[in-house]
Protein backbone atom coordinates (compact mmCIF):
# COMPACT_ATOMS: atom_id res chain seq x y z
CA UNK A 1 0.00 0.00 0.00
CA UNK A 2 1.15 3.92 -0.37
CA UNK A 3 2.78 5.47 2.34
CA UNK A 4 0.24 8.53 1.60
CA UNK A 5 -2.66 6.57 1.91
CA UNK A 6 -1.07 4.78 4.99
CA UNK A 7 -0.98 8.07 6.75
CA UNK A 8 -3.99 9.82 5.99
CA UNK A 9 -5.72 6.55 7.40
CA UNK A 10 -3.34 6.58 10.62
CA UNK A 11 -4.35 10.16 10.80
CA UNK A 12 -8.10 9.30 10.41
CA UNK A 13 -7.46 6.64 13.18
CA UNK A 14 -5.44 8.75 15.97
CA UNK A 15 -8.19 11.95 15.47
CA UNK A 16 -11.36 9.54 15.99
CA UNK A 17 -9.82 8.25 18.99
CA UNK A 18 -9.37 11.53 20.15
CA UNK A 19 -12.50 12.59 19.16
CA UNK A 20 -13.74 9.26 21.04
CA UNK A 21 -12.23 10.25 24.25
CA UNK A 22 -13.62 13.79 24.08
CA UNK A 23 -17.02 12.60 23.33
CA UNK A 24 -17.04 10.11 26.33
CA UNK A 25 -15.84 13.33 28.28
CA UNK A 26 -18.65 15.43 27.41
CA UNK A 27 -20.98 13.82 26.27
CA UNK A 28 -20.69 10.61 28.87
CA UNK A 29 -19.36 12.17 32.13
CA UNK A 30 -21.28 15.44 31.41
CA UNK A 31 -18.20 17.66 31.47
CA UNK A 32 -19.57 21.46 31.47
CA UNK A 33 -17.45 22.86 28.97
CA UNK A 34 -19.68 26.18 28.87
CA UNK A 35 -18.31 27.03 32.78
CA UNK A 36 -19.07 30.52 32.14
CA UNK A 37 -22.61 30.69 31.83
CA UNK A 38 -24.68 33.44 34.15
CA UNK A 39 -25.27 31.45 37.41
CA UNK A 40 -25.87 32.91 40.89
CA UNK A 41 -25.75 30.27 44.34
CA UNK A 42 -28.37 30.22 46.92
CA UNK A 43 -28.24 27.96 50.11
CA UNK A 44 -30.63 25.48 51.08
CA UNK A 45 -31.28 24.40 54.52
CA UNK A 46 -32.12 20.24 55.20
CA UNK A 47 -32.74 18.22 58.08
CA UNK A 48 -31.67 15.64 56.36
CA UNK A 49 -30.11 15.47 52.82
CA UNK A 50 -29.28 11.41 52.52
CA UNK A 51 -28.63 10.21 48.99
CA UNK A 52 -28.66 13.86 47.45
CA UNK A 53 -25.49 14.32 45.35
CA UNK A 54 -23.13 16.95 43.90
CA UNK A 55 -23.94 17.74 40.62
CA UNK A 56 -27.61 16.36 41.30
CA UNK A 57 -30.15 18.68 39.37
CA UNK A 58 -32.28 21.46 40.56
CA UNK A 59 -35.78 21.37 39.37
CA UNK A 60 -38.70 23.95 39.04
CA UNK A 61 -42.26 22.04 38.23
CA UNK A 62 -40.08 19.12 36.44
CA UNK A 63 -37.63 21.42 34.28
CA UNK A 64 -34.02 21.57 35.30
CA UNK A 65 -32.68 25.14 36.22
CA UNK A 66 -29.59 24.19 38.41
CA UNK A 67 -27.57 21.89 39.92
CA UNK A 68 -26.32 21.31 43.45
CA UNK A 69 -22.87 23.25 43.12
CA UNK A 70 -21.97 21.58 46.90
CA UNK A 71 -23.57 19.69 50.34
CA UNK A 72 -22.07 20.44 53.89
CA UNK A 73 -22.20 19.89 57.00
CA UNK A 74 -23.87 22.33 59.47
CA UNK A 75 -21.98 21.02 63.06
CA UNK A 76 -23.52 24.11 64.95
CA UNK A 77 -27.60 22.75 64.53
CA UNK A 78 -26.74 19.12 62.90
CA UNK A 79 -28.55 20.27 59.84
CA UNK A 80 -27.01 19.73 56.03
CA UNK A 81 -26.87 23.00 53.96
CA UNK A 82 -26.97 22.29 49.94
CA UNK A 83 -25.71 25.77 48.05
CA UNK A 84 -27.34 25.32 44.90
CA UNK A 85 -26.16 26.54 41.53
CA UNK A 86 -28.99 28.50 39.55
CA UNK A 87 -28.96 29.39 36.20
CA UNK A 88 -30.02 33.07 35.19
CA UNK A 89 -29.85 36.15 36.74
CA UNK A 90 -31.32 36.33 40.64
CA UNK A 91 -35.03 38.04 40.38
CA UNK A 92 -37.06 35.43 39.62
CA UNK A 93 -37.64 33.19 42.57
CA UNK A 94 -39.63 35.00 45.71
CA UNK A 95 -37.71 35.02 49.20
CA UNK A 96 -40.24 32.13 50.64
CA UNK A 97 -39.25 29.53 47.84
CA UNK A 98 -39.31 25.87 48.99
CA UNK A 99 -37.36 23.14 48.54
CA UNK A 100 -37.65 19.56 48.90
CA UNK A 101 -35.63 16.69 47.81
CA UNK A 102 -37.51 13.82 46.33
CA UNK A 103 -36.50 10.68 44.07
CA UNK A 104 -36.75 10.19 40.65
CA UNK A 105 -38.51 6.87 39.58
CA UNK A 106 -38.13 4.38 42.56
CA UNK A 107 -34.38 3.61 42.44
CA UNK A 108 -33.91 6.49 40.53
CA UNK A 109 -31.46 9.78 41.90
CA UNK A 110 -32.16 12.45 44.34
CA UNK A 111 -33.07 15.90 43.27
CA UNK A 112 -34.27 19.36 44.69
CA UNK A 113 -37.55 20.02 43.69
CA UNK A 114 -38.48 24.12 43.96
CA UNK A 115 -41.45 25.70 44.63
CA UNK A 116 -42.61 29.09 44.23
CA UNK A 117 -43.69 31.19 47.03
CA UNK A 118 -45.48 34.03 47.44
CA UNK A 119 -43.25 37.61 48.81
CA UNK A 120 -42.70 40.49 46.66
CA UNK A 121 -38.72 39.91 47.49
CA UNK A 122 -36.50 38.09 45.27
CA UNK A 123 -34.03 35.33 46.50
CA UNK A 124 -29.87 36.94 45.30
CA UNK A 125 -26.67 35.56 45.58
CA UNK A 126 -25.85 33.99 48.86
CA UNK A 127 -29.81 33.68 50.15
CA UNK A 128 -30.86 31.24 52.15
CA UNK A 129 -33.87 28.94 51.60
CA UNK A 130 -35.54 28.19 54.86
CA UNK A 131 -38.96 26.07 53.89
CA UNK A 132 -37.34 22.89 53.53
CA UNK A 133 -38.26 19.43 53.08
CA UNK A 134 -35.48 16.99 53.43
CA UNK A 135 -35.00 13.39 52.12
CA UNK A 136 -37.52 10.41 53.04
CA UNK A 137 -35.48 8.03 54.80
CA UNK A 138 -36.87 4.38 54.78
CA UNK A 139 -35.48 3.12 57.32
CA UNK A 140 -36.65 5.61 59.66
CA UNK A 141 -39.92 5.32 57.94
CA UNK A 142 -40.17 1.75 58.67
CA UNK A 143 -38.65 2.40 62.35
CA UNK A 144 -41.58 4.84 63.25
CA UNK A 145 -44.33 2.51 61.95
CA UNK A 146 -42.89 -0.66 63.70
CA UNK A 147 -42.74 1.40 66.88
CA UNK A 148 -46.53 2.81 66.47
CA UNK A 149 -47.44 -1.12 66.01
CA UNK A 150 -45.58 -1.78 68.42
CA UNK A 151 -47.52 0.60 70.93
CA UNK A 152 -50.86 -0.48 69.87
CA UNK B 1 12.34 -36.22 45.06
CA UNK B 2 15.69 -34.28 44.57
CA UNK B 3 14.81 -34.99 40.33
CA UNK B 4 11.95 -32.83 41.42
CA UNK B 5 13.36 -29.95 43.22
CA UNK B 6 16.23 -29.76 40.06
CA UNK B 7 13.11 -29.35 38.16
CA UNK B 8 11.43 -26.68 40.26
CA UNK B 9 15.09 -24.68 40.42
CA UNK B 10 15.34 -24.85 36.53
CA UNK B 11 11.85 -23.81 35.66
CA UNK B 12 12.62 -20.58 38.12
CA UNK B 13 15.88 -19.91 36.58
CA UNK B 14 14.75 -20.11 33.61
CA UNK B 15 11.50 -17.75 34.36
CA UNK B 16 13.86 -15.06 35.93
CA UNK B 17 16.23 -15.75 33.13
CA UNK B 18 12.85 -15.01 30.36
CA UNK B 19 11.89 -11.86 32.51
CA UNK B 20 15.75 -10.64 32.68
CA UNK B 21 15.91 -11.04 28.56
CA UNK B 22 12.41 -9.38 28.06
CA UNK B 23 13.16 -6.51 30.97
CA UNK B 24 16.36 -5.34 28.63
CA UNK B 25 14.69 -6.29 25.47
CA UNK B 26 11.85 -3.82 26.67
CA UNK B 27 14.41 -1.11 27.96
CA UNK B 28 17.04 -0.66 25.23
CA UNK B 29 14.35 -0.87 22.86
CA UNK B 30 12.00 1.98 24.28
CA UNK B 31 15.13 4.25 24.74
CA UNK B 32 15.98 4.31 21.80
CA UNK B 33 13.21 6.02 19.96
CA UNK B 34 11.75 8.93 19.57
CA UNK B 35 13.57 9.63 16.63
CA UNK B 36 12.58 11.95 13.91
CA UNK B 37 14.01 9.67 10.85
CA UNK B 38 12.00 6.31 12.41
CA UNK B 39 8.37 8.15 12.14
CA UNK B 40 7.55 6.14 8.83
CA UNK B 41 7.94 2.85 10.45
CA UNK B 42 5.94 3.87 13.23
CA UNK B 43 3.17 4.96 10.82
CA UNK B 44 3.33 1.60 9.20
CA UNK B 45 3.23 -0.14 12.41
CA UNK B 46 0.59 2.23 13.89
CA UNK B 47 -1.53 1.27 10.65
CA UNK B 48 -0.92 -2.34 11.24
CA UNK B 49 -1.77 -2.49 14.69
CA UNK B 50 -4.25 0.20 15.16
CA UNK B 51 -6.16 0.56 11.86
CA UNK B 52 -6.53 -3.05 10.40
CA UNK B 53 -7.76 -3.84 14.35
CA UNK B 54 -10.44 -1.09 14.17
CA UNK B 55 -13.05 -3.78 12.32
CA UNK B 56 -13.20 -5.89 14.85
CA UNK B 57 -13.30 -3.83 17.42
CA UNK B 58 -16.08 -1.75 16.01
CA UNK B 59 -18.15 -5.19 15.36
CA UNK B 60 -17.90 -6.91 18.96
CA UNK B 61 -17.90 -3.18 20.42
CA UNK B 62 -21.67 -3.13 18.56
CA UNK B 63 -22.56 -6.58 19.73
CA UNK B 64 -21.57 -6.27 23.46
CA UNK B 65 -23.12 -2.42 24.01
CA UNK B 66 -26.08 -3.99 22.63
CA UNK B 67 -26.15 -7.09 24.52
CA UNK B 68 -25.36 -5.70 27.39
CA UNK B 69 -28.68 -3.07 27.10
CA UNK B 70 -31.04 -6.24 26.23
CA UNK B 71 -29.97 -7.90 29.82
CA UNK B 72 -29.92 -4.75 31.09
CA UNK B 73 -33.38 -3.84 30.32
CA UNK B 74 -35.31 -6.71 30.48
CA UNK B 75 -33.66 -7.18 34.22
CA UNK B 76 -34.41 -3.94 35.17
CA UNK B 77 -37.86 -3.58 33.66
CA UNK B 78 -38.70 -5.65 36.15
CA UNK B 79 -38.74 -2.98 38.78
CA UNK B 80 -39.68 -0.71 36.24
CA UNK B 81 -36.46 1.31 36.40
CA UNK B 82 -35.52 0.82 32.70
CA UNK B 83 -33.95 4.66 33.33
CA UNK B 84 -31.13 2.71 34.51
CA UNK B 85 -29.97 1.51 31.59
CA UNK B 86 -27.50 3.81 30.64
CA UNK B 87 -25.66 4.16 33.87
CA UNK B 88 -25.19 0.54 34.00
CA UNK B 89 -23.75 0.11 30.58
CA UNK B 90 -21.70 3.15 30.38
CA UNK B 91 -20.10 2.12 34.10
CA UNK B 92 -19.41 -0.98 33.03
CA UNK B 93 -17.78 -0.27 30.04
CA UNK B 94 -15.81 2.52 31.41
CA UNK B 95 -15.01 0.44 33.72
CA UNK B 96 -14.16 -2.93 33.22
CA UNK B 97 -15.38 -4.01 29.92
CA UNK B 98 -14.36 -1.63 27.74
CA UNK B 99 -10.50 -1.55 28.91
CA UNK B 100 -10.48 -5.73 29.25
CA UNK B 101 -12.33 -6.65 26.10
CA UNK B 102 -10.35 -4.06 23.82
CA UNK B 103 -6.75 -5.78 25.48
CA UNK B 104 -8.00 -9.17 25.18
CA UNK B 105 -9.42 -8.53 21.26
CA UNK B 106 -5.81 -6.81 20.84
CA UNK B 107 -4.07 -9.86 21.96
CA UNK B 108 -5.59 -11.94 19.39
CA UNK B 109 -6.15 -9.79 16.58
CA UNK B 110 -2.80 -7.45 16.70
CA UNK B 111 -0.58 -9.44 19.34
CA UNK B 112 -0.32 -12.87 17.56
CA UNK B 113 0.40 -10.65 14.21
CA UNK B 114 3.82 -9.24 15.95
CA UNK B 115 4.63 -12.29 17.25
CA UNK B 116 4.26 -14.26 14.42
CA UNK B 117 5.75 -11.15 11.80
CA UNK B 118 9.21 -11.11 14.23
CA UNK B 119 9.16 -14.83 14.54
CA UNK B 120 9.70 -15.35 11.17
CA UNK B 121 11.75 -12.43 10.28
CA UNK B 122 14.18 -14.49 13.08
CA UNK B 123 13.34 -17.79 11.77
CA UNK B 124 14.92 -16.52 8.45
CA UNK B 125 17.85 -14.98 10.18
CA UNK B 126 16.44 -11.29 8.66
CA UNK B 127 17.29 -10.43 12.16
CA UNK B 128 20.95 -11.56 12.39
CA UNK B 129 21.69 -10.30 8.97
CA UNK B 130 20.55 -6.59 9.62
CA UNK B 131 23.03 -6.73 13.06
CA UNK B 132 25.64 -7.55 10.73
CA UNK B 133 24.19 -4.72 8.40
CA UNK B 134 25.11 -2.42 11.66
CA UNK B 135 21.49 -1.69 11.87
CA UNK B 136 20.25 -2.08 15.39
CA UNK B 137 16.72 -4.70 15.17
CA UNK B 138 15.90 -3.21 18.46
CA UNK B 139 15.52 -0.37 17.16
CA UNK B 140 14.06 -0.78 13.45
CA UNK B 141 11.59 -3.30 14.59
CA UNK B 142 10.76 -3.93 18.40
CA UNK B 143 10.90 -0.07 18.88
CA UNK B 144 8.41 0.79 16.36
CA UNK B 145 5.79 -2.13 17.26
CA UNK B 146 6.09 -1.38 21.01
CA UNK B 147 5.14 2.65 20.75
CA UNK B 148 2.22 1.54 18.24
CA UNK B 149 0.79 -0.83 20.73
CA UNK B 150 1.01 1.39 23.30
CA UNK B 151 -0.49 4.11 21.85
CA UNK B 152 -3.26 2.33 19.74
CA UNK B 153 -4.85 0.18 22.60
CA UNK B 154 -6.41 3.68 24.29
CA UNK B 155 -7.54 4.44 21.28
CA UNK B 156 -9.30 1.94 20.57
CA UNK B 157 -10.22 1.54 23.71
CA UNK B 158 -12.04 5.32 23.93
CA UNK B 159 -13.39 4.03 20.28
CA UNK B 160 -15.03 0.69 21.79
CA UNK B 161 -16.60 2.42 24.90
CA UNK B 162 -18.21 5.27 22.42
CA UNK B 163 -19.25 2.34 19.37
CA UNK B 164 -20.93 0.33 22.53
CA UNK B 165 -22.58 2.85 23.69
CA UNK B 166 -23.56 3.85 20.92
CA UNK B 167 -24.95 -0.22 20.53
CA UNK B 168 -27.09 0.47 23.94
CA UNK B 169 -28.52 2.98 22.49
CA UNK B 170 -29.76 1.25 19.26
CA UNK B 171 -31.39 -1.40 21.29
CA UNK B 172 -32.76 0.30 25.02
CA UNK B 173 -33.96 3.47 23.34
CA UNK B 174 -34.36 2.76 18.97
CA UNK B 175 -36.00 -0.54 19.52
CA UNK B 176 -36.80 -0.81 23.33
CA UNK B 177 -38.73 2.50 23.96
CA UNK B 178 -36.24 3.39 27.07
CA UNK B 179 -36.81 7.56 27.26
CA UNK B 180 -33.46 8.79 25.39
CA UNK B 181 -32.99 11.80 28.10
CA UNK B 182 -32.92 9.54 31.15
CA UNK B 183 -30.43 7.44 29.14
CA UNK B 184 -28.13 10.34 28.59
CA UNK B 185 -28.68 11.91 31.81
CA UNK B 186 -28.62 9.17 33.89
CA UNK B 187 -25.19 8.76 32.46
CA UNK B 188 -24.27 11.82 33.11
CA UNK B 189 -25.33 12.47 36.88
CA UNK B 190 -23.59 9.32 37.71
CA UNK B 191 -20.31 9.16 35.52
CA UNK B 192 -17.26 11.01 36.98
CA UNK B 193 -14.73 12.20 34.74
CA UNK B 194 -11.66 10.69 36.41
CA UNK B 195 -13.24 8.03 38.95
CA UNK B 196 -14.83 6.04 36.00
CA UNK B 197 -13.17 7.23 32.47
CA UNK B 198 -9.79 7.91 33.89
CA UNK B 199 -9.10 5.02 35.86
CA UNK B 200 -10.44 3.24 32.84
CA UNK B 201 -8.15 4.91 30.10
CA UNK B 202 -5.41 3.64 32.80
CA UNK B 203 -6.21 0.73 32.88
CA UNK B 204 -6.29 0.34 29.42
CA UNK B 205 -2.72 1.93 29.13
CA UNK B 206 -1.10 -0.72 31.68
CA UNK B 207 -3.08 -3.71 29.42
CA UNK B 208 -1.44 -2.01 26.03
CA UNK B 209 2.36 -2.44 28.17
CA UNK B 210 1.98 -5.61 28.97
CA UNK B 211 0.62 -6.85 25.53
CA UNK B 212 2.48 -5.38 23.07
CA UNK B 213 5.60 -6.42 25.66
CA UNK B 214 4.16 -10.03 25.79
CA UNK B 215 3.91 -10.01 21.95
CA UNK B 216 7.37 -8.85 20.89
CA UNK B 217 9.11 -10.52 23.62
CA UNK B 218 7.47 -14.19 22.17
CA UNK B 219 8.24 -13.35 18.61
CA UNK B 220 11.88 -12.00 19.81
CA UNK B 221 13.14 -14.84 21.55
CA UNK B 222 11.03 -17.95 19.81
CA UNK B 223 12.70 -21.04 18.60
CA UNK B 224 13.23 -20.70 14.71
CA UNK B 225 11.57 -23.24 13.46
CA UNK B 226 7.98 -23.52 12.02
CA UNK B 227 6.97 -25.38 15.42
CA UNK B 228 8.86 -22.55 17.20
CA UNK B 229 6.71 -19.71 15.70
CA UNK B 230 3.63 -21.79 16.24
CA UNK B 231 4.14 -22.27 19.81
CA UNK B 232 5.19 -18.63 20.34
CA UNK B 233 2.03 -17.47 18.69
CA UNK B 234 -0.23 -19.45 21.02
CA UNK B 235 1.83 -18.65 24.54
CA UNK B 236 1.18 -14.59 23.46
CA UNK B 237 -2.72 -14.98 23.27
CA UNK B 238 -2.70 -16.92 26.26
CA UNK B 239 -0.36 -15.12 28.41
CA UNK B 240 -1.57 -11.72 27.43
CA UNK B 241 -5.08 -12.88 28.22
CA UNK B 242 -4.62 -14.41 31.23
CA UNK B 243 -2.56 -11.69 32.43
CA UNK B 244 -5.01 -9.30 31.79
CA UNK B 245 -7.11 -10.53 33.58
CA UNK B 246 -5.03 -10.86 36.38
CA UNK B 247 -3.62 -7.52 36.59
CA UNK B 248 -6.99 -6.04 36.10
CA UNK B 249 -8.27 -7.39 39.06
CA UNK B 250 -4.95 -6.16 40.92
CA UNK B 251 -5.76 -2.76 39.10
CA UNK B 252 -9.69 -2.88 40.14
CA UNK B 253 -8.69 -3.95 43.58
CA UNK B 254 -6.04 -0.78 43.82
CA UNK B 255 -8.23 1.68 42.39
CA UNK B 256 -11.73 1.00 43.84
CA UNK B 257 -10.58 -1.25 47.05
CA UNK B 258 -11.98 0.23 50.03
CA UNK B 259 -7.98 0.52 51.64
CA UNK B 260 -7.03 3.17 49.08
Amino acid sequence: MQMRTIEISVGAFVLAGALALVFLAVKVSGVDLTASRDTYTVQARFNDVAGLRERAKVSLAGVTIGRVARIEADMNYGEAIAVLELNGQPGNLPLDTGARIVTEGLLGARYVSLSLGIEEDYLTEGDMITDTQGALVLESLIGDFVTKMGAN
Amino acid sequence: MIEYLRYLGAEALDFLGNLGRASLMWGRALSGLPRWNDIGLLMRQIYNIGVLSLVIIILSAFSIGAVIALQFHTQLAKFGAEDAVGVGLAMVLLRELGPVVTALLFAGRAGSAITAEIGLMKSTEQLSSMEMMGVDPLRRIVAPRLWAGMLCLPLLTAIFNVVAIYGGVVVAVEWLGADPSSYWNGMQDVVELWEDLGKGMVKSVFFAVLVTWIAVYQGYDTVPTAEGIGMSTTRTVVLSSVMVLATDFLLTLSMYGDFG
